[in-house]
């Protein structure tokens, strides 16, 4: 018997048994439809952190030197007890840092903290306040939209100005042109100079609740109270500069902190990369997490599936017979039932991966979660269901293949 | 009704009683010959013998009737002639070729290739088209979807029922679910086309149209084999074999077993 019509034939007992197979098919489908979901959201989990959210906090050829690495993290305890000894990061050394390094370098000084702002149009609220120097705005990309950026002059002064962020303008700012205008924080005013383009959210966390002024100016009261600095980021014009220019910063900083060879580094030096390092582990946990669960639906489904087709065996022995003295073989029947678990197994997959996509989308417009659709799960998933349906068929078809012709065609 | 090829010559007993003697194959004048049958069963310790020795010849073109009450052995050596069972003891001849120490799936091929079933219940699939039904030994032989559609066609038109091949079973009558059981019998153009009790679930109007089916085929040449236990529906045929207690209690042609019980 072709394959073609055995498919047809199994789909045909599929529509007029719908109950009945929808009861079949429900283990597969739902282990199908977990796989497909989880799948989605850790790949778009993982093409978000790889494509946006890493080049928004690190652009191309960009790196940070600071006291703490941003996200690799210590590995034990004892790792973690040795950098709470690393020395604080000054300003002179990112001065010092900076003097190692060829002129066309751009670099950043960075120190962030938070504290609750007022206007007289708008409660107070609590923002992400920003203190930094040098080539802040080049280097994160941000896009002055209304007013300007801070001068050079009110870096060095130390000028209580801000350049402030699209959700502080409509939030203290109501239908007004924030520029000129007068933000207090803690009770000091600030001028708001400059107003920067909407940045969105990541992972729903709001990327435009922040304010930027400069190192010197009061907000470092709150940002870096001991005068010290988080860190800074430089970025050169080329990957291998940047790797260059790495080296040089290594050198410079173990030079300035006096540390013999065999010591490690006291402070941090990371790209994106690392961070994308970091999170690639995160990812394959929560691929490895993520499929194990719905692998349980598939073996229960698996069982559904071949109880079902033992029924199907008992209920059409008479078939069998039939089929069987019109010169069927023990193969073609074996493969007319294979065949059947098969395809109802491969459509509860299908219909799985339907729903699996339908889940992902809903989560992705419900939460802050991303979802993005890995072409590999939807051919692993639909082999799957195969698998499961061809490895679940074996028993019940073998024992249809190897009834007595005679006794098969008495049976009522 | 006394037509031409009814009259065409009948194998002699004695040509039967040489065939059945001899070793190996027969020649190709016979479709069937058994050499000594048997079959046992067990049955949880004590051994049934359904046949106890059967010889049987039956010659290409014959239309023979088997006969007998039940638990003479008649299914059973109709299973066997059937190729759905092997003997126990003995040899069986088909088309010149032992079927007797067949596998199973050798068994089918055979089943496929030479003999046509018609049953008493039909057994056609519910659930499929009488063109379906009729294409479904062709399905077996491996034979494309094209041809196969051809000659179910050809098949069903044969038993007159080529204006109903789209019907499913259960939209058909009696008389024409066996007319499609027929012509999916002879789709394959076996050597022999082996009917158990053709018109045991048929009225008698229906039962006589069947009958003519088989005459008709009968008067061109196929090789028809009747399993029945109503001697007026044996009679229909040209020779009748009469099982008893596994055994051929009688082997004669028409007129003699009409004569012997007075039909």
């Amino acid at each position: 018997m072709p394959l073609f019509e055995a498919v047809r034939l199994a789909l045909a007992t599929i529509r007029v048994q719908k109950l009945k197979s929808f009861f079949t098919l429900l283990g597969v489908t739902i282990g199908v439809m977990f796989l497909i979901a989880v799948v989605s959201i850790v790949e778009g989990m993982s093409k978000y952190v790889e494509e946006d959210f890493i080049g928004r906090f690190l652009g191309a050829n960009t790196f940070t030197f600071r006291r703490w690495p941003d996200f690799d993290g210590p590995d034990s305890e004892a790792e973690w007890r040795a950098m709470q000894r690393w020395p604080l990061v000054y300003k002179d050394d990112a001065r010092y840092v900076v003097a190692s390094l060829p002129k066309d370098v751009r670099w950043a000084i960075e120190t962030d903290g938070r504290a609750y702002a007022s206007t007289q149009y708008a409660r107070p609220r609590e923002t992400m306040l920003y203190a930094v120097e040098g080539d802040y705005f080049q280097i994160k990309n941000y896009d002055i939209i209304a007013g300007r950026a801070i001068t050079q002059q009110e870096y060095q002064m130390g000028a209580n100005v801000l350049v402030i962020g699209d959700e502080v303008a409509t939030h203290f700012f109501p239908n007004l042109n924030p520029v000129g205008r007068e933000l207090r924080i803690r009770g000091v005013p600030y001028t708001v100079v400059g107003r920067i383009e909407k940045q969105g959210s990541l992972f729903g966390m709001s990327m435009d609740k922040l304010v930027i002024g400069p190192l010197e100016s009061d907000l470092s009261r709150i940002t870096n109270p001991r005068g010290d600095i988080d860190g800074m980021m430089i970025k050169m014009p080329t990957t291998t500069a940047m790797y260059d220019a790495m080296e040089e910063v290594r050198e410079a900083m173990r030079g300035r902190r006096h540390l013999r060879p065999a010591q490690a580094d006291n402070f941090s030096i990371e790209t994106s990369e690392s961070a994308l390092r970091e999170f690639k582990e995160v990812k394959n946990v929560m691929t490895i997490a993520g499929t194990a669960l719905p692998m349980i639906g598939l073996v229960v489904g698996g069982m559904v599936i071949m109880n079902i087709m033992l029924v199907a065996v008992a209920e059409r022995t008479r078939e069998i017979g039939i089929r069987k003295s019109l010169g069927a073989r023990r193969r073609d029947i074996l493969r007319q039932f294979l065949v059947e678990a098969a395809t109802l197994s491969t459509v509860g997959a299908i219909i799985g991966i339907v729903l699996g996509l339908t889940a992902a989308k809903l989560i992705e417009a419900n939460t802050p979660l991303p979802a993005a659709v890995a072409p590999w799960s939807l051919v692993v998933a639909t082999m799957l269901g195969l698998g499961v349906g061809i490895v679940s068929g074996v028993y019940p078809a073998r024992r249809a293949s190897r009834l007595d012709p005679i006794e098969a065609l008495r049976q009522e | 009704m006394q037509t031409e090829a009814a009259e065409a010559p009948l194998h002699t007993t004695a040509e039967r009683q040489v065939v059945v003697a001899q070793d190996g194959a027969p020649d190709t004048r016979w479709v069937i010959v058994t050499r000594g049958i048997k079959r046992e069963y067990d049955m949880g310790g004590e051994v049934v013998r359904a046949l106890r020795g059967v010889d049987l010849a039956i010659g290409r073109n014959e239309y023979v009737a088997i006969m007998g009450p039940s638990g003479s052995g008649k299914s059973t050596l109709m299973n066997i002639l059937g190729c759905l069972d092997t003997p126990t003891a003995g040899e069986y001849w088909l088309n010149g070729t032992q079927v007797s120490r067949m596998t199973d799936d050798q068994l089918a091929r055979i089943r496929n290739k030479e003999i046509g079933f018609v049953f008493q219940t039909f057994n056609l699939l519910p659930r499929a088209t009488a063109l379906h039904n009729v294409e479904l030994p062709l399905v077996y032989a491996g034979i494309s979807a094209e041809t196969r559609k051809r000659m179910a066609k050809e098949a069903l038109e044969r038993v007159q029922l080529d204006g109903r091949m789209h019907h499913k079973p259960n939209e058909l009558s009696g008389g024409q679910r066996q007319r499609v059981a027929i012509a999916r019998a002879l789709v394959n153009n076996p050597s022999i086309l082996l009917a158990d009790e053709p018109t045991g679930n048929l009225d008698s109007t229906t039962s006589e149209e069947i009958m003519r089916v088989f005459e008709g085929l009968a008067e061109q040449g196929q090789t028809v084999i009747m399993v029945t236990h109503e001697p007026d529906i044996a009679s229909h045929a040209r020779r009748v074999v009469v099982i008893r207690d596994g055994v051929i209690a009688s082997d004669d042609r028409r007129e003699t077993f009409v004569e012997r019980h007075g039909l």
